[in-house]
C-alpha cells in the first residue's frame, strides 16, 4: 500500500507537462535546472496556488534535481505559496509609490472587510491576503495582483466591487 | 512635443501585432543590419550614438558590448534585463505591454551585433500577462522568418526565448539574473570576473535593460551620429521617464534628454504639476535607490541653476545636493508627506529584498527598518538619528552588489535633507503618530 504522501499522487495535466517540456527546450539539455521558476509558476498554478512539498518532488523528478534544490529555490522567490492559500490570493503592492496613493488605506479596508490580517486566509477559505513589493505599476497605484492579473487605481469602492465579483465566481 | 523614438506609435491600435508594426517601418534595422552591415559596424554605431544604460547604472550601452570576449568554440548570449523591479519605475512594462515587437526587434539586431544564436527575456514573474504578449509577438516572428534559422535569408539564425522570474527585485542586479536564468536563488555573484567573460553557463553575455536594447534599432536605421544629436553633452538620446507620486498626470513619458526638469513635472504635456492643488515638497527621481532631494533643490541646483533632465545636471552638487537620473522613476511628494514614513518604507523594502549574502546589507537593512519604525511610531530617541546615517555608512560599498548602496542612500539622504523632520517625530511623538499629521518646519505646529 502506497503512503498518501507519495509524490506517484502529483500529476500534470497533459497541457501542463505540454508547456513545462517547452519550457525545458529552452536551454541547453544539460541545463535543465534553468527551468525551475518557469516550471515552479506552472505547478502552482497546477496544484491550488500553492507548491506543496510533495509537488516540490514532482518538480525535482522532471528536472533531474534534488528536491532540496526546488525548496532552496522555492523558498527564495516570493511568489510562490509554500503554504496552502484562499481560493484567491490578493497581492497588494505596499511600496512607496503605492503608499504615497493611498494602499495603507486599501490595506486596512481589505483587512476589515475580509476578517483578516495580512498573511492570513478569511474565515470563509475564499481570500488570503498578502502584501507584495513594488509590482511595476507605481503609476497606477494602489493597486493588486490576482494570479496573472493586474487590478490598478483601487479605492475601497472598486475594491468591494472586486471581492463582490470574486466571491460569485 | 519632442522626438519620439520608442513610443511614437504607442497609441496606434495593433501596434502590438507584427502587421501593424511592419506596416509602420518596423523591423528594418534587422533588414539592414544583417544584410548590409557587419556585426562590428553594429557595435561601432551604439558606441557613437552614446547610448547609456537605461536601467539605471547609466553605463554606455556600445562599451558594454566591446567588453563582451569572444573565445573559440564558446557560445556568446545576449540576456535581456526584463526584471524591472526599482520602486518607481514601470516605464519598460508599458513598452513591452504596448509595443512588443520594440523589443523583440531590438534583441534580433542585438543579438547579430554581438553573435549571440540564443538569446533571453528575463522578465519578472509577476509581469505574467506581459510575458504571454512577448511569446505571441516572438511566435509571430518565427512565423515570418524573423526568428530562427537563416533570418530573412540572411544566414544568420538566431533562438528567442522569454524567461520568468519568480519575486525577487535583486534579480534586477545583472549577475543575481544570470544566476537565476541557472535556475538558482538570485544572489549576486563575485566581480570580476564580469559576465562579459563570464555570464550565463560561464559563456561570455552582455545583459542590457528592455529601454536600451528597444533604442538599438532606431541607431541602425538612422546611425549612432544622428542619435548622438539628440540630447545635451553626454546624456544622448531619448528617455522613458516613469511619472508616479502625487502628481495630475501619472505614466510613462518619452522625453528628449535636457528638457528642463520645471517644464517635464509642470506642464501638462507630462506630469501636470502637483495634485490636489498642493505643494512640491519632495521628490525621488531615479527609483527608490536614488538620494530624495526637497523640491527647491530638485528644481534648481544649490547655486540657483535650474536642472535639466540629463545624467549630469540631475547629479550636478553630489550627494551633498544633488540626486541620480537612475532608471527614470519619478516619484513625487506633495505637502502632506511624511518623509520620516516615506523613508521607513523604503527601508522597509531593502530589509525583504536583500538576498542576505553580506551581512552589512543582511543585518544593516533590518537594523535601519528597525530604527526607522520606531522613530515612526513614536519610540525613537534623538541618537537613533545618528545612528541610522552610522548603519547606512556601514553598508554602503561594503557589499558585493549594489543593493547595499541603494539601501543606504535614500536613508543618508533623508535624514541630510530632512533631518528637522526626523528630530519632530523625536521631540512630539504625539503629534508625529496623530492620523493626518504632518511636519509642516514650525515646531509647535497646531494641527485640528
Amino acid at each position: 500500500m502506497e503512503s498518501p504522501t507519495t509524490q506517484n499522487e502529483v500529476q500534470f495535466s497533459e497541457a501542463a507537462m505540454a508547456e513545462i517540456r517547452r519550457y525545458i527546450s529552452h536551454y541547453p539539455a544539460e541545463r535543465k535546472k534553468s527551468a525551475i521558476l518557469p516550471v515552479l509558476h506552472i505547478a502552482q498554478a497546477e496544484f491550488g496556488g500553492w507548491v506543496s512539498p510533495q509537488v516540490q518532488e514532482k518538480v525535482a523528478e522532471i528536472l533531474d534535481i534534488q528536491p532540496i534544490e526546488v525548496f532552496e529555490v522555492a523558498s527564495f522567490y516570493t511568489m510562490f505559496n509554500l503554504k496552502p492559500v484562499g481560493k484567491h490570493v490578493l497581492e497588494v503592492c505596499r511600496t512607496g509609490p503605492c503608499m504615497l496613493r493611498g494602499a495603507d488605506g486599501l490595506i486596512e479596508h481589505l483587512e476589515n472587510r475580509l476578517g483578516c490580517h495580512v498573511g492570513k486566509t478569511s474565515p470563509d477559505g475564499l481570500f488570503t491576503l498578502k502584501t507584495v513589493e513594488c509590482l511595476a505599476a507605481c503609476g497606477m497605484g494602489p493597486m493588486l495582483q490576482i494570479r496573472e492579473k493586474y487590478y490598478e487605481n483601487l479605492d475601497p469602492q472598486k475594491m468591494d466591487q472586486l471581492l463582490n465579483d470574486l466571491s460569485k465566481a | 512635443m519632442g522626438l519620439k523614438i520608442l513610443t511614437e506609435h504607442i497609441n496606434v491600435p495593433g501596434i502590438d501585432t507584427l502587421e501593424t508594426y511592419r506596416k509602420l517601418g518596423g523591423y528594418r534595422s534587422v533588414e539592414k543590419a544583417l544584410k548590409t552591415m557587419t556585426p562590428d559596424e553594429v557595435v561601432e554605431e551604439v558606441k557613437k550614438s552614446g547610448l547609456r544604460g537605461r536601467g539605471g547604472a547609466g553605463f554606455p550601452t556600445g562599451l558594454k558590448w566591446s567588453f563582451l570576449a569572444k573565445p573559440e568554440g564558446k557560445p556568446r548570449y545576449l540576456v535581456c534585463n526584463a526584471d524591472e523591479s526599482e520602486p518607481g519605475t514601470f516605464k519598460d512594462r508599458v513598452l513591452m505591454e504596448k509595443i512588443p515587437h520594440a523589443l523583440i526587434e531590438g534583441m534580433i539586431t542585438s543579438s547579430y551585433a554581438l553573435g549571440a544564436r540564443t538569446s533571453y527575456i528575463y522578465i519578472r514573474g509577476e509581469l505574467m500577462f506581459v510575458l504571454r504578449i512577448l511569446e505571441k509577438a516572438i511566435a509571430e516572428c518565427y512565423a515570418a522568418g524573423l526568428l530562427g534559422e537563416n533570418i530573412l535569408g540572411s544566414g544568420y539564425s538566431l533562438d528567442l526565448h522569454v524567461h520568468p522570474g519568480g519575486g525577487a527585485y535583486i534579480c534586477g542586479e545583472e549577475t543575481a539574473l544570470l544566476e537565476s536564468l541557472e535556475g538558482k536563488r538570485g544572489n549576486p555573484r563575485n566581480k570580476p570576473p564580469f559576465p562579459a567573460v563570464w555570464g550565463l553557463y560561464g559563456c561570455p553575455t552582455v545583459v542590457n535593460n528592455v529601454e536600451s536594447i528597444a533604442t538599438v534599432p532606431w541607431i541602425v536605421n538612422n546611425t549612432g551620429e544622428e542619435y548622438a544629436k539628440i540630447g545635451v553633452g553626454r546624456s544622448t538620446g531619448t528617455k522613458l521617464i516613469s511619472a508616479g507620486g502625487h502628481i495630475n498626470n501619472p505614466g510613462v513619458y518619452e522625453i528628449e534628454l535636457g528638457l528642463p526638469v520645471e517644464e517635464f513635472l509642470f506642464s501638462d504635456e507630462y506630469c501636470g504639476g502637483i495634485w490636489k492643488g498642493r505643494k512640491f515638497k519632495a521628490i525621488v527621481a531615479g527609483g527608490s535607490s536614488v538620494p530624495i532631494l526637497p523640491g527647491e533643490l530638485f528644481l534648481k541646483t544649490a547655486e540657483g541653476t535650474p536642472r535639466l533632465m540629463t545624467y549630469e545636471s540631475l547629479s550636478e552638487g553630489g550627494f551633498v545636493s544633488g540626486t541620480m537620473l537612475g532608471s527614470g522613476g519619478f516619484i513625487v511628494m506633495d505637502d502632506t508627506t511624511c518623509i520620516v514614513r516615506n523613508t521607513w518604507n523604503f527601508s522597509r523594502f531593502y530589509h525583504h529584498e536583500s538576498c542576505g549574502q553580506c551581512s552589512p546589507c543582511r543585518e544593516g537593512t533590518g537594523w535601519m527598518e528597525k530604527i526607522l519604525h520606531r522613530l515612526e511610531h513614536g519610540h525613537g530617541h534623538m541618537h537613533d538619528i545618528d545612528l541610522l546615517v552610522n548603519v547606512s555608512k556601514q553598508i554602503e560599498g561594503n557589499t558585493i552588489c549594489p543593493l547595499g548602496d541603494a539601501a543606504a542612500w535614500p536613508v543618508a539622504s533623508a535624514v541630510r535633507h530632512f533631518r528637522d523632520e526626523f528630530e519632530w517625530h523625536v521631540k512630539h511623538p504625539e503629534k508625529a503618530t496623530a492620523a493626518g499629521a504632518v511636519y509642516s518646519g514650525a515646531e509647535d505646529l497646531a494641527f485640528a
